[in-house]
């Protein structure tokens, strides 16, 4: 309950960051929701991973729409701003807020109803302006806070808790985001936390519109036997195709990679990607291949997890690139900088005579 | 026969939509206006392309009235779909232009009024080549024949279109012959000038001509507003045009490239108050332009933005409702619409312009009053405000003017605090303080549209509920204080006349009439929503008070009812709500038939 507060007591022996910092320190209100739900599995890998990046907590701001994750963003890093909106208009949000502060790191948190029902135009348009945040889908197929309803990303055939079937083919936000032109596309499970971590971490480093689209049971509502969003089913389906190992620019690469197994992508910032592919012949620079790879996969009743695609080149200019805005935010403008000045009120006139 | 009226009569020119006859309207207005005759130029167009009727009213008004008069005088009748219409409404005495090329005998059935006809066609068709250049020049000929017929300045009109096409030397060439065509083919054929004249005066100097879309624009960027985000929709598109190109020439660094400002345009009208919301949220002065329409699809976000506190700037350009309606006519029917929009215990402040200068003002004041009240302000405009050009004192901008940011807490500020509470009533004002991401983990909060606590926690408790609900209302009581107050011409009378917005040109020119006919009536025009102290009194204080809007639900009347004390007998409407412009014979007519029915009906007052 975000009534009860958290104790804030941090171990001397644990151990900090950067900046000093301990894991506590980004944390958030307790959660209220179900035990066992994926989406703290999830909400536990942001704060590991914004922690393992040293992020200045205050330099994180926190969006969301209406829903069980869209909570969640009260219950990771504290010392971020978050702003909770209306059911599926946290892009929007999003857009506004980076267009007045380019220099922070936008997190989004929503679910499969927020974005692909009633936010399904928000999120295409967010993903074609290619704003820089990193946008997660904490994807169960199922309307939790309403108890239970299919949601658009639910499977044909999947059994809902009382017994009927979906009919209606699901809506998925990977191949869409590929589609849309998205410059990073992740799928992870909540329940691979080595696997999410450094999508999360280079998620957020990435520049441009990044899409997690992250497979988080639903205990109460869709972890049944025949549905196809359960923890049991999601375990023995889930197929990762090329894992990523984050490594911020200040870092050495200290892993062992065997030969050629291993392939580095450096982002805009100096950090790196180091990819690994599980199948040789998978290129995640190769946006139809992996659109293609992500149906095939699909068709089997398989989910290909990983960093499926991948763009750092920067050719897709994001939002900002796109407006010419200036490097300083433009909420940090001087008004002297904004207000042309009398003469040139003048000078306007001159032409309404 | 007809009297003589020296710069005081009405043109109205009928064509068809997309054949280009508003560059010659235009320059009829801006000669006008250049000769120092008070000029007002109103567009009634279709919503299409091309094909549809037009029509653009022209009334010189040595006075300054800049309503419509109610009245044609000398009609250029150029749509044969509409002829038989145009005709019908010249008044008696009045005159009739049309293209002669084709005999129309339709146009010879007014013996009480005077038909001349110019072949601009055939002149156009023996000058000019291509289909396009025949079509477009026809009306710069209309323009050369009136100029010869009203008696306008000649080289004035010469001087005009050198400006206009000073880079383009071979329309300014095809432009001045067609001028000429129309002005020697008149002046050839008719006495010239009618009895309908223009005769310099010196009443236009230190006045501009401009639409209220355009000089709100110009107020978002001398208010500094930097993130504008938007979706297109009739008649608020050419706000967001004009603020775009205005950055264009005033905030994009030379060297550089780089743009001051953020212009986006979103995916429908919910998107655009998000990113309003998002962006005001993290500190920058964000707005959007839209129309009813797009009023009711930001109903969500507004009831957010007014519970969760954040200021936003909104600019609504009427038209007729419901529903789509009709897109490219003007009218005051978002009233109640915005005053409560959304769902739950939600209010608005709303701001009212009157004109293109009040446009100007009330932009900056709009950003003001969304930041010092961390709530939405609407600013109430019309297509008419909009979308005409209205002559205006030039607009004034006082360098000492500094944004007002509000209750927004700095660095240093947090850095003393020990906790930062959000919704906290420290000020007793009811407006709480806020900050921005970005400055320091102690001062992050949750912005939602849960029912949260004072300190900003989520709540479910009813008293924790209803103590953020209450100190919302002590901020509205704030606001009372803060709008623009209302206008108050005149006192001690027992009659009013109480309207709003661009209602207020037409009652002005109805008080002048009425008063002149010595009819004691007062006139408040409010500003603003909430209604300051002044409302009340006002109302109190008359006896029976007429409100004049362009609705047919009485909306402001509906608002004065559950706002204030007055008694629901004591408003009588007037109501005008065809989609063109409210006209003074309406209002005249209106309160006389109350007072003095017989009078009323035994004059001609609607066209005194």
């Amino acid at each position: 309950m975000t009534f009860i507060a958290k104790p804030k007591v941090a171990h001397p022996s644990l151990p900090r960051n950067a900046l000093g910092f301990t894991r506590r320190d980004y944390e958030g209100a307790l959660s209220t929701l179900c035990a066992g739900c994926g989406h703290d599995s999830i909400t536990a890998a942001i704060v590991e991973a914004c922690w393992g990046l040293s992020l200045e907590p205050q330099n994180l701001v926190k969006l969301s729409g209406i829903g069980c994750s869209s909570k969640t963003t009260a219950y990771f890093v504290s010392g971020g701003h978050g702003f909770n909106s209306v059911h599926g208009r946290m892009p929007s949000i999003a857009t506004g807020a980076n267009a007045a502060n380019r220099r922070l790191s936008y997190i989004g948190v929503s679910g499969d109803g927020d974005t692909l029902s009633i936010g399904l135009g928000q999120f295409c348009h967010a993903v074609r302006r290619n704003l820089d945040m990193l946008y997660i889908i904490e994807n169960n197929g199922v309307y939790g806070l309403t108890k239970g309803q299919f949601s658009a990303s639910a499977d044909i055939g999947s059994k809902a808790k009382k017994g009927e079937t979906n009919l209606q083919p699901p809506i998925d936000p990977v191949l869409l985001a590929l589609d849309l032109g998205a410059t990073f596309v992740a799928r992870s499970f909540s329940g691979d936390k080595r696997q999410l971590v450094p999508l999360i971490e280079a998620g957020l480093r990435h520049r441009g519109f990044a899409l997690i689209d992250v497979l988080s049971p639903c205990v109460t509502f869709n972890d049944h036997e025949g549905s196809t969003k359960s923890y049991a089913y999601t375990r023995e389906h889930y197929e990762p195709a090329v894992l990523a190992d984050f490594v911020p620019r200040e870092r050495e690469i200290t892993a062992d990679y065997g030969a050629g197994e291993a392939s580095e992508v450096t982002l805009h910032d100096g950090s790196r990607i180091v990819l690994r592919k599980l199948d040789a012949d998978y290129d995640p620079a190769d946006r139809q291949a992996a659109a293609a790879k992500v149906q095939e996969r699909m068709s089997s009743g398989e989910y290909l997890t990983g960093l499926i695609y991948l763009d750092a080149s920067g050719e897709r200019p994001e939002f900002h690139q796109v407006n010419r805005t200036p490097e300083a935010p433009l909420n940090s403008l001087p008004y002297e900088a904004l207000m042309p000045g009398r003469k040139a009120l003048e000078k306007i006139l001159a032409r309404y005579r | 026969m007809t009297t003589r009226r020296v710069n005081d009569f009405t043109i109205k020119i009928a064509t068809v939509n997309g054949t280009g006859s508003a560059s010659a309207n235009t320059l009829l207005m801006k000669s006008i206006f250049r000769s120092g005759v008070p000029v007002m130029g109103k567009n009634f167009f279709p919503s299409n392309i091309q094909g549809l009727p037009t029509w653009y009213e022209i009334r010189v008004s040595r006075d300054g009235h800049v309503a419509r008069s109610g009245r044609v005088d000398l009609m250029v009748a150029l749509n044969p779909e509409t002829y038989a219409r145009d005709v019908k409404e010249v008044a008696p005495g009045g005159f009739l232009v049309y293209d002669s090329t084709w005999p129309r005998p339709a146009l010879l059935s007014r013996p009480d009024i005077t038909v001349i006809g110019v072949p601009l066609a055939q002149m156009c068709n023996e000058h000019f080549s291509g289909v396009r250049t025949r079509i477009l020049m026809k009306n710069i000929c209309y323009a050369g024949a009136l100029a010869a017929l009203l008696s306008l300045d000649i080289e004035r009109i010469r001087g005009l279109l050198a400006e206009t096409y000073a880079k383009k030397p071979q329309l300014l060439e095809s432009n001045v012959q067609a001028i000429k065509l129309g002005y020697d083919y008149a002046r050839q054929h008719f006495e010239c000038p009618l009895p309908l004249t223009v005769e310099p005066m010196d009443r236009t100097a230190g006045h501009i001509m401009i639409d209220g879309n355009t000089a709100a624009a110009l107020g978002c960027v001398y208010a500094g507003a930097t993130v504008a985000a938007w979706y297109p929709i009739t008649p608020s598109t050419s706000l967001m045009d004009a603020f775009k190109s205005f950055c264009d020439r005033l905030r994009v660094d030379p060297e550089t490239g780089t743009r001051r400002f953020a212009f986006i345009q979103a995916e429908d009208e919910l998107a655009a108050i998000g990113m309003v919301l998002g962006a005001s949220w993290n500190g920058a002065r964000s707005f959007t332009a839209t129309s009813g329409p797009g009023i009711s699809l930001m109903n969500e976000f507004l009831g957010l933005a007014y519970y969760a506190e954040v200021p936003a700037v909104i600019f609504d350009v009427q038209r007729v409702g419901p529903s789509t309606g009709m897109p490219t006519r003007t009218q005051q029917g978002d009233l109640m619409a915005c005053a409560y929009a959304s769902h739950g215990d939600t209010r608005h402040v709303c701001l009212y312009p009157a004109n293109p200068e009040e446009c100007f003002y009330m932009a900056r004041d709009a950003f003001d009053l969304a930041e010092r009240l961390q709530t939405p302000v609407m600013v109430l405009s019309d297509l008419d405000i909009g979308m005409n050009d209205w002559m205006c004192p030039d607009l004034e901008w006082d360098e000492a003017y500094r944004p007002d940011r509000g209750k927004v807490l700095g660095l240093e500020e947090i850095r003393k605090l020990e906790k930062f509470h959000r919704y906290l009533d420290k000020d007793g004002d009811g407006i709480p303080w806020r900050t921005l991401p970005g400055v320091h983990p102690k001062a992050a909060y949750f912005t939602r549209g849960s029912g949260h606590t004072q300190f900003g926690a989520y709540t479910e408790d009813s008293a924790d509920y209803q103590l953020v609900l209450d100190r919302l209302l002590r901020k509205w009581d704030t606001a009372k204080r803060r709008v623009p107050p209302a206008i108050v011409d005149g006192a001690g009378s027992e009659l009013g006349i109480v309207s709003l917005g661009s209602s207020d040109s037409a009652i002005r020119e109805a008080l002048a009439v009425l008063r002149g006919r010595g009819v004691a009536i007062d006139y408040l025009r409010v500003r603003a929503f909430p209604f300051g102290e002044e409302v009340e009194r006002f109302l109190a204080a008359h006896r029976l008070s007429f409100v004049v809007e362009q609705n047919r639900d009485a909306q402001l009347r509906s608002l004065l009812t559950l706002e204030t004390a007055v008694e629901k007998a004591k408003l009588r409407s007037l109501l005008h709500y065809s989609g063109l412009p409210v006209s003074s014979s309406f209002i005249v007519e209106g309160v006389l038939a109350e007072i003095a029915p017989a009078a009323a009906q035994s004059q001609d007052i609607a066209h005194a």
